[in-house]
């Protein structure tokens, strides 16, 4: 697969080298159980708190404050239902309309456990409507629980301003961070008002399986998964030794090269936009512009089907995705597209392309040309492809008025 | 997804793609607001046989690929013929089509048909108001075209219905209209069934006997059978009843009880409704004789 174009690194990422050094030799030479009293367990033992120590360097906060666990979804499960645990009077949860599923659908069922479920909605840029947030938190908020980083178009919320109205209010902030590290700073000591936050670590060059959760220091926790004191007792079971040492490894990455990496990611992501806006007509980049992850660019083709443009790239060896990976098969079109009011004209056509740390500008170079290459071949099959482009400058709006006074 | 290869080879190198530019005539179906659009451009010759069909599509790799076969399918056929072509073969020259993709071989279809109406210059099939019913708003799919899915591809959940036709894919707001088309259908299938198996045995009745048609014993139970299935629960609304007294050769003789029995309207009406039902699902031979004495419970019907 060496000559895969992979542009879906929002659905996973391809583990970093330096992961793949830091975990082999635990896949043979190093054996024993970090909880085992003797020494081979306590060099395994050492390992995960060398880990641990990257982990929350990356994040910003002590590693007392990090615990270990299988992922970004297992994360917000626990916040979810500790944050419901800690305000028990408290009967509103609050969700943005673009969240992911391991919040949205943890928060809805509880409708039927009494609690009030409000979703606020996002502009046509994916921009979350504070006003409207600030006239729903009150003192009945429990929770508000939203994405840092949205998974699909990679608009990047504003942590500080929600985090503030929940504090303000007394409710719990429990934040979806899997899309920031490594495209994003994460400190959690500026951000005050984060109770708890998950990430997972095959999103950012780590193994799949592996996660870690942020709680602050002082906010009320009990186990979710519940058995042996692994943890500190906070997350029973085993410890995913390998995963937790590629997670530090990756960590360790990021916190070494964090600046650098954004720069460059931000750069090619930009590079790949004009290439593509420059070379093709009728094609609509969704998202906030303004304030996007460095290496997401979602796009929408009008009048192409996305799938039927990710099945040509994948033919032509290029990986990339519509909407979110844990969506496709089903025929909904995206939930974060439909809430943002995407045209129903480029809506069956948005394509996510993710970037990463090792994509490099041949890679990008090349995957516009199979893009534009692909829509044009789309477009010339598509009863619609030959239509009038929209008017784009106001002298062809001016035609246009002139026309139909005319007429 | 995973296609078949024949999926894949048609949507990436499809068959003949683009404009007819001398084409008879053009179908049409879907719309670029549903996700899915196919427009068929047929030449038709004097003789009614396609000589050349080409396409257009935008939508799912499926859509074009189902597109590229039936234009394949359809070249060089007499246009009666291309028309009874089913989604079925389209799926099955295509090595199958994934269960949540099944839309695109109706849509092929559609196209097709219309192509064939105003070729034939028919009203289209979605014309007589109630089918062209828009029952999924999300895909604009109609009353009749789910009816028609169910009919076609013994549909029996919602799932079904949306893998063949999008219907209720995405707000779910008209589950409950295809629940109850849903539910129409299996009643129908239901009721067809029960007609099938009434027709089989009074088939196999024929074939045991030799000559003279079917013995009377064997005859007498079949006729019992339609009168409580098709005649008595009808009756019992209304508080009446009716008993099947003989049967010999052709000739029924039953007797009305109940209500029935003073009802005035009742009698020659009966006779005549009981009658055809026999004619039609036992024996076309067959005479209905009523022997009721009608008076004699006239002023006392039974309570119930």
């Amino acid at each position: 697969m060496a000559d895969l174009l992979y542009f879906d690194n929002n659905a996973t990422t391809p583990l970093a080298p330096e992961a793949r050094a830091a975990l082999e030799p635990f896949l043979g030479e190093l054996v024993g159980n970090p909880s085992s009293a003797h020494n081979a367990g306590g060099r395994i033992l050492h390992a995960v708190e060398k880990a641990r120590e990257q982990v929350a360097l990356m994040l910003g906060c002590e590693t007392g404050e990090i615990i270990f666990n299988s992922g970004g979804t297992e994360g917000l499960n626990t916040a979810i239902e500790n944050a419901l645990d800690a305000l028990p009077t408290r009967k509103q949860i609050i969700i943005s309309k673009v969240e992911h599923s391991a919040v949205s659908n943890v928060v809805r069922p509880l409708a039927r456990k009494g609690y009030r479920i409000t979703e606020i909605n996002v502009d046509r840029f994916g921009r979350l409507d504070l006003a409207q947030l600030n006239h729903e938190v009150g003192h009945e908020t429990a929770l508000i629980a939203t994405l840092w980083a949205n998974n699909e178009t990679g608009v990047v919320a504003p942590v500080a301003e929600i985090g503030d109205m929940a504090k303000r209010a007394g409710a719990m902030f429990v934040v979806d961070a899997v899309q920031c590290p490594g495209k994003l700073k994460l400190d959690m000591r500026a951000q005050a008002a984060i109770d708890y936050l998950a990430v997972s670590g095959h999103k950012f060059h780590a193994l799949p399986g592996t996660g870690a959760l942020f709680v602050r220091k002082g906010t009320p926790y009990r186990p979710l998964i519940r058995g042996g004191n692994q943890e500190r007792g906070r997350r029973a079971g085993t410890e995913n030794v390998p995963g937790i040492v590629s997670m530090g490894a990756a960590a360790r990455c990021i916190n070494e090269h964090l600046e650098a990496d954004i720069k460059r990611q931000t750069e090619l992501r930009d590079m790949l936009q004009s290439g593509l806006l420059a070379k093709l007509d009728n094609v609509i980049v969704n998202g906030d512009e303004q304030s996007r992850l460095c290496n997401t660019l979602n796009v929408g083709f009008e009048f192409v089907e996305a799938e039927a443009i990710l099945l040509m790239l994948d033919a032509a060896g290029v990986a990339a995705s519509s909407g979110s990976a844990c969506e496709s098969g089903s025929l909904e079109t995206s939930h974060v597209l439909r809430a943002m009011g995407v045209p129903f004209t480029a809506i069956h056509g948005s394509v996510r392309f993710s970037l990463s740390r090792y994509t490099t500008a041949a890679e990008v170079g090349a995957l516009v040309d199979h893009t534009v290459k692909i829509v044009r071949r789309l477009r010339e099959l598509s009863p619609f492809g030959r239509e009038k482009p929209a008017p784009k400058k106001p002298a062809d709006l001016e035609t246009h008025k002139a026309y139909f006074a005319t007429t | 997804m995973q296609y078949s290869e024949k999926i894949r080879d048609h949507f990436l190198h499809p068959r003949n793609a683009g404009e007819l530019k001398d084409a008879t005539v053009i179908g049409e179906a879907g719309s670029l607001a549903t996700g899915d659009a196919f427009r068929l451009y047929l030449r038709i010759n004097s003789q009614d046989v396609i000589e050349e069909a080409r396409f257009q599509a935008f939508g799912s790799p499926t859509a074009i690929a189902t597109s590229s076969a039936l234009t394949e399918m359809i070249k060089g056929k007499h246009v009666d013929e291309a028309v009874r072509l089913s989604t079925r073969d389209i799926a099955a020259y295509l090595d199958g089509v994934p269960q949540e993709r099944m839309h695109a071989p109706v849509m092929g279809m559609e196209a097709l048909e219309d192509a064939y109406a105003k070729y034939r210059r028919l009203e289209t099939l979605d014309e007589d108001g109630q089918s062209a019913r828009i029952v999924c708003r999300c895909f604009n799919v109609s009353h009749g075209r789910i009816e028609r899915a169910i009919r076609d591809h013994h549909l029996s959940t919602i799932a079904e219905v949306t893998h063949h036709t999008k219907a209720g894919g995405d707000c779910n707001s008209c589950h409950a209209d295809i629940e109850n088309l849903l539910a129409r259908a299996r009643a129908e299938r239901a009721r067809a069934a029960e007609e099938d198996r009434i027709r089989t045995a009074r088939e196999n009745a024929r074939k045991a006997q030799p000559a003279g048609g079917i013995p009377d014993l064997q005859r007498a139970a079949l006729i019992q059978e339609v009168l409580d299935r098709e005649v008595r629960p009808g009756l019992a609304m209304d508080g009446g009843d009716m008993e099947l007294v003989s049967v010999e050769g052709a000739t029924v003789r039953v007797k009305l009880s109940g209500h029935c029995v003073s009802c005035s309207s009742s009698t020659a009406t009966m006779r005549y409704f009981v009658e055809d039902k026999l004619r039609e699902l036992v024996d076309p031979a067959i005479e209905v004789i009523d022997i009721t004495e009608h008076g004699q419970e006239l002023h006392a019907p039974p309570m119930r």
